[in-house]
């Protein structure tokens, strides 16, 4: 293992390198341009392909084209990009192709700011394009986890031959924390020949067709993609738990944001509260099950803590919790970082109010 | 005994499923006769568009991949990167290539992708019902634009090779009309040199194809050709625009 100090961005890009990730195509946008930049002279040390598209429309457009050849592919951007990106991200789902697509977010709605956000929740989880197609979405909260979780991305997008997102935001990115970084794989696109275009050493077989159009069969694959999901919350949830055996109140946070909490939690734990802490690490799947199981004898309150406003994640963890515990929400948007003064505050403030009440 | 004329082999034994009279029939099979002439049937990726030559989907024996509407040369660039040993071709028409994807087709060929281009201008959007497209002549008639094309509103027919050949990188910039079967055997000969330039490694070749659309004209087969005589042919100039030699960056 090779350990270094690194930017989340440009850790980011080397995992995915080392991973094999082999193509790459991008345009700049605030704050992903250290992985496009860093990429730029990584990728062709490798003899992998780097392109600054014209667009991020035809940089998701490169990364469809080559991921049809079985190469590990992969773009990055931020929300406005992002918005750009889903048709190609649609049809990515559509044609069945993996394709690692990276989301390191800032503000929004619009052109918002390009200071850090996690306002692309929605987006990431739900709505990565027309047509109804989900896609696993990672939240790692360190640069250490934005490394493995990168690392193993590819697996996933071959397994179920879907691309997967890794969704940080600009702290992470821009953030240096040391690192351990995994050894070069060097996978062979012939290990997708199956399913992918263009011969190899003149094999006689019949010709592959990628197409994200269906005349006939729509159903069968909606109803597949349903499926593999059901099997995604079944197999593939990665969630933190934190003292929850003898929390009363449950603090829940992903990314940035849980880092921030892990702090306040800490802190509040030494003076008597008894908070713990549910992480989502894949937003999609959900942790469903976490909340499900907390115990609504013992637990007086869940709070949402998130840098948008409104909460986003808030709604999946309602849906999750079904009303049995209320659900409390703290958070900044729009490039207004949280502290931990700020979270104590908020979290004293809102267990005052429930212990009023009672 | 010998065939003098058989079907391609890079094509379905299948019926065409273009209306009759379109010459988007014509164009599939004289690509399938270019790849097999050069024998790069089993080592060709076809990148097909939106429109109605998405139906190359069950003409062409070959592998394809379906594109995004306009995105087919940014679709070709990742594959062709990835694969520079295989021939990566683009079949694309004027609604696809000249409208929504203009920015593709654009940087694809100053970035002198060695890749080849086949582009069907019928002048409309076929597929979706005869709207204007940036190709529709000047007073011909289409569903968005039913006292026909006035350029006060929507300005003039967009001419693609005269674009492309302003650029350095192409190789070479033709078009040429399948109204006649001159016209067809020229339209072949390009297609040939297009993609021999793409196996020779020397960059982006771009060959338009004037074709037809009898059922949004409102016009039999016949009637067609006479409109394409009168009026398209008028408009853009069949020739050859750029015939450049070596690799486009020596």
């Amino acid at each position: 293992m090779e350990k270094r100090f690194m930017k989340g961005n440009e850790a980011l890009a080397e995992a995915a390198v080392r991973a094999g990730m082999r193509f790459f195509a991008g345009y700049p946008i605030t704050p992903q341009n250290e992985i496009p930049e860093y990429l730029s002279w990584r990728l062709p040390e490798v003899g992998g392909t780097f392109i600054q598209g014209e667009s991020e429309i035809a940089s998701i457009n490169m990364v469809y084209g080559a991921a049809s050849t079985g190469v590990r592919a992969m773009t990055s951007s931020s929300g406005p990009g992002i918005s750009l990106k889903t048709e190609g991200i649609s049809y990515l789902s559509a044609a069945r192709l993996p394709a690692l697509i990276v989301d390191v977010s800032r503000g929004g709605p619009g052109l918002g700011s390009i200071q850090p956000a996690q306002s692309d929740y929605l987006q990431a989880t739900k709505a990565l394009g027309h047509g109804g197609h989900r896609l696993i979405v990672f939240a790692p909260n360190s640069v250490q986890e934005i490394v493995d979780l990168t690392y193993g991305a590819f697996d996933y997008a071959e397994r179920d031959r879907n691309p997967v997102m890794i969704l940080i935001d600009g702290v992470l990115g821009a953030m240096m924390e040391s690192v351990e970084l995994p050894e070069m794989k060097e996978p062979s696109p012939k290990e997708q020949s199956s399913w992918s275009l263009g011969r190899w050493d003149g094999e006689a077989r019949k010709a592959h067709i990628i197409s994200p159009i269906y005349e006939a069969g729509l159903e069968g694959l909606n109803r597949s993609f349903g499926e593999r999901t059901e099997g995604w919350k079944e197999n593939d949830v990665k969630v933190e738990e934190l003292y929850l055996d003898d929390a009363e109140y449950v603090i829940t946070a992903y990314g940035i944001a849980s880092r921030v909490c892990r702090q306040v939690i800490e802190n509040m734990r030494k003076k008597g509260y008894k908070i713990g802490m549910i992480r989502p690490i894949t937003l999609f799947p959900f942790p469903e099950k976490s909340f499900e199981s907390l115990d609504n004898g013992k637990v007086k309150a869940i709070i949402d803590i998130e840098m948008a406003i409104p909460g986003q994640m808030a709604e999946d963890v309602r849906a999750s919790v079904k009303g049995r515990i209320p659900v409390f929400e703290y958070g900044h948007s729009g490039g207004v970082l949280l502290d931990d003064f700020d979270v104590k505050n908020a979290v004293t403030d809102i267990i005052d109010k429930v212990e009023g009440e009672q | 005994m010998t065939d003098l004329y058989q079907r391609p082999v890079s094509i379905f034994p299948s019926a065409s499923s273009y209306c009759p009279g379109c010459l988007h029939a014509t164009a599939t099979k004289i690509i399938a006769e270019a790849i097999d002439e050069l024998g790069q049937k089993d080592n060709t990726i076809f990148v097909l568009p939106v429109g109605c030559s998405t139906q190359g989907l069950v003409s062409w024996d070959l592998d394809i991949i379906g594109s995004a509407h306009g995105r087919a040369p940014a679709v070709a660039t990742g594959i062709k990167r990835c694969r520079p040993d295989c021939m990566v071709l683009c079949y694309q028409g004027d609604g696809d290539l000249a409208s929504i994807g203009l920015a593709e087709i654009l940087s694809a060929a100053n970035r002198g992708e060695n890749i080849t281009v086949i582009f069907a201008n019928n002048s409309i959007f076929g597929m979706t019902g005869g709207q204007m497209a940036p190709t529709t002549l000047v007073g011909q008639k289409a569903t968005t634009a039913r006292d026909g094309r006035d350029p006060k509103n929507t300005g003039f027919p967009l001419k693609m090779c005269e674009l492309i050949k302003e650029f350095e990188a192409p190789r070479f910039v033709a078009r040429y009309s399948l109204r006649t079967p001159s016209g067809v055997k020229q339209a072949k000969a390009a297609i040939i040199k297009g993609m021999k330039n793409q196996l020779e490694g020397k960059g982006f070749s771009f060959i338009e194809l004037l074709t037809n659309c009898p059922t949004t004209w409102h016009t039999d087969p016949l009637g067609s050709l006479d409109f394409m005589e009168k009026y398209t042919e008028k408009y853009f100039e069949c020739k050859v625009f750029a015939d450049r030699e070596g690799r486009f960056w020596e």
